[in-house]
């Protein structure tokens, strides 16, 4: 029965290959039959053979080891950390490493227990689970289809708490740099020095802004943005709101402060509070002036958009930390012939402000803001130390990118350790 | 004194938190982490504030709103409560002469939705696990709320953005100016490098200048002008942060902090 099979299937492959060839009819329908039954039986067989030599190519090898295997203190932390780096195995790219898993002994001769398993293409891992009065022995385990090596025992490591983040010298130096020149700058503005700051139109644009809604008898709409207190911007939006609520309050205009953060709210009450009362104006004050919204963006931004379509304010105010709702805000606002002046640090929502808004102080000119509007002597000096900071990072890049061109040219190692020594040392880790 | 000891605070918390951001070591090192959690702790205290003003404004806007319907109503004299009833439609959604009564319905629902999610949260109806479950658990009311009524209303105030985009690019990208002109022609190319288009219209490019079809040109303007742009503006806001954070640690920038008066 067999031969009559294997008969069947060569008349039925040589029929297949040349149809030219003649069979009788009924052996032709039996050739098809077992070609029915051969085709999947035969594809079956191929994708077994295909997924098992794709599971386990180099003939189902270990992977090789990994090589040069080091375990220290983690560098700059508050202890409880060992740092293990290695060089990948040969057979990483090739895929035949699923990861590495890190063994840890309290002795070279265990036993061992997995702490932390670190994925293909990884060279590091931390073991963040140690004691700081200990020492400790590892190993690690390259894993793979075809099985699995270990490297000798690496060790004894131990892991210590320091105190001083060696990490962070760069930001430190830098840092103390910047903020020398700022408070170097104060003290030479309280001094009487006479510092020149350049004009920024969104903010000498306030006044006139404020006096439109005055003319207008229209309200003013002022949005610190939706972060709480201690995001920095929030903090800007709010001093910002206290030289705007003054010159409100000596136009005698309607200003309404709607908030997405009860701490927010508070804060900003007492500062126009404050302002009303530096004015000669306190009992122009109500706490009305400020509330509450919800903590929800877009529920914030429904209730902000409502106000906007109701009240219809001839100027609006956005200025603090913002995300999706700040077009859908600015939109609105356009829609009602608003003046709108926006402020923000957020560069993905900068071009939204630009685009919607008359005037839009990005991201530096946001916090410059206060200084710039207060005009007095000492906080003009901080933005003059700012131009510090600037010409520090101008240097660094036009220093950096000539390093690194230059290496392109004359193909000298110099160049690029040097370009990459500057590149780390702007680096916050 | 209600000046200068909050100003104390913010240089000792503010000089702490600096000298902190160096030190690993315990006490130090997660110091910036414990201060986050107090202030999250006030921060949910001060919610109670800030729901009592939201409470108080639209409890007031409500009770004002209703009684000048009910003064309406009762213009027609007879049987005011069944005009009142009859007329509610109207009254409700800006039908009120009197500006400062009109929208009291919107504050209504304020307050049901208010109210009804406080409940359902507070006492954890329809909890399977009762009081002792979690207030997010999926069978319980308040998590069926958010589902079905406050996400939909979400996504739906979400979903407004993108035909605010094409109105404020409108404006943006009408060629006014040398720099508008600018402005369209780059959005152009990213519009259309961005869409499988752009990729057919210069399909036809030889390998040699493949640096000039659409997507190639649109990677280019995102990859250098674009971040050069925004890394000097990134640049520019970390200054401005060191300086913000300097002016209100020593004390120079203090209007924040209100009055110094009674």
């Amino acid at each position: 029965m067999p031969s009559c099979w294997v008969n069947a299937l060569v008349r039925c492959v040589i029929h297949a290959l040349s149809p030219s060839v003649s069979v009788p009819r009924e052996r032709a329908r039996e050739s098809r039959t077992l070609l029915r039954f051969f085709a999947p039986a035969l594809l079956f067989l191929g994708l077994v053979a295909a997924t098992v030599f794709a599971q386990a190519p180099n003939g189902g090898a270990a992977p090789r080891s990994v090589s040069d295997p080091q375990a220290a203190d983690t560098k700059g932390d508050e202890g409880g950390s060992i740092m293990l780096r290695w060089t990948l195995s040969p057979d990483d790219s090739a895929g035949q490493v699923t990861g590495y898993e890190v063994f840890r002994a309290a002795k070279p001769d265990g036993p061992f227990k997995s702490v932390g398993f670190a994925s293909r293409g990884s060279a590091r891992f931390a073991d963040g689970s140690t004691d700081d009065d200990s020492s400790y022995y590892y190993k690690i385990i390259t894993t793979g289809p075809g099985g699995s090596t270990e490297t000798a025992v690496i060790g004894p490591a131990r892991s210590t708490a320091e105190w001083f983040n060696s990490n962070r010298a760069n930001v430190l130096v830098i840092g103390l740099l910047i903020s020398g020149a700022v408070l170097y700058y104060i003290a030479s503005a309280k001094k009487g020095k006479k510092l020149f700051i350049r004009r920024i139109a969104g903010l000498e644009a306030v006044h006139d802004a404020i006096g439109r809604a005055t003319e207008m008898g229209r309200p003013i709409l002022y949005i610190p943005g939706i972060q709480d207190m201690d995001d920095v911007q929030t903090v800007a939006g709010v001093t910002i709101l206290g030289y705007v609520a003054r010159t409100i309050a000596e136009y005698d205009t309607k200003l309404e402060v709607p908030t997405s953060r009860s701490i927010v709210m508070s804060t900003a009450r007492e500062t126009i509070k404050a302002a009303f009362l530096s004015a000669g104006r306190p009992e122009k004050y109500s706490d009305d002036m400020v509330n509450y919204i919800t903590d929800e963006q877009f529920g914030y931004v429904a209730a902000v958009d409502g106000i906007m379509v109701r009240e219809k304010p001839a100027t609006c105010f956005y200025m603090g930390a913002f995300f999706a709702e700040a077009l859908i805000m600015a939109e609105t606002g356009n829609s009602i012939g608003a003046i709108q002046i926006a402020g923000t640090a957020m560069p993905a929502q900068l071009p939204f402000f630009v685009a919607a808004c008359d005037y839009t102080l990005i991201g530096e000119e946001l916090f410059a803001a206060s200084a710039y509007l207060s005009n007095e002597p000492r906080q003009l000096g901080s933005l003059k130390g700012q131009d510090v900071g600037k010409s520090i990072a101008m240097l660094a890049i036009a220093a950096g990118t000539a390093l690194f061109t230059l290496n392109q040219i004359l193909r000298a190692e110099w160049f690029a350790s040097a370009g990459q020594w500057l590149k780390n040392l702007f680096i916050v880790n | 004194m209600r000046r200068q000891i909050p100003l104390l605070i913010t240089l000792i918390v503010g000089a702490v938190l600096i000298i902190a951001a160096f030190i690993p070591r315990a006490p130090f090192g997660r110091l910036g982490e414990n201060f986050s959690l107090y202030f999250d702790i006030i921060a949910v205290f001060a919610f109670l504030l800030g729901g009592g003003n939201l409470v108080r404004i639209h409890g007031a806007r409500l009770v004002r709103g209703v009684g000048m319907a009910v003064t309406e109503a009762k213009k027609g004299g007879g049987a005011w409560p069944l005009r009142f009833v009859i007329e509610f439609p109207f009254l409700a959604f800006g039908g009120l002469k009197d500006r400062r009564g009109r929208d009291w319905f919107f504050s209504l629902i304020t307050l049901l939705g208010f109210f009804a999610m406080l409940a359902a949260g507070l006492l954890k109806l329809g909890n399977p696990s009762g009081w002792q479950g979690n207030v997010t658990a999926p069978e319980g009311m308040f998590q069926d709320f958010y589902d079905s009524m406050f996400n939909p209303l979400q996504a739906t105030m979400y979903a407004l953005l993108a035909f605010f985009v094409a109105s404020a690019s409108y404006r943006a990208f009408r060629a006014k100016s040398a720099e508008a002109t600018i402005l369209l022609v780059t959005a152009f190319i990213i519009l259309l490098g961005r869409t499988p288009a752009g990729a057919y219209v210069t399909a036809w490019m030889p390998e040699s200048l493949s640096f000039l079809t659409v997507p190639n040109l649109a990677n280019w303007v995102m990859a250098i002008p674009n971040l050069a742009g925004q890394r000097a503006i990134i640049i520019g806001i970390a200054l401005g942060v060191i300086a913000m954070s300097l002016r209100v640690i020593i004390g120079i920038e203090r209007t924040y902090l209100g009055s110094d008066e009674k």
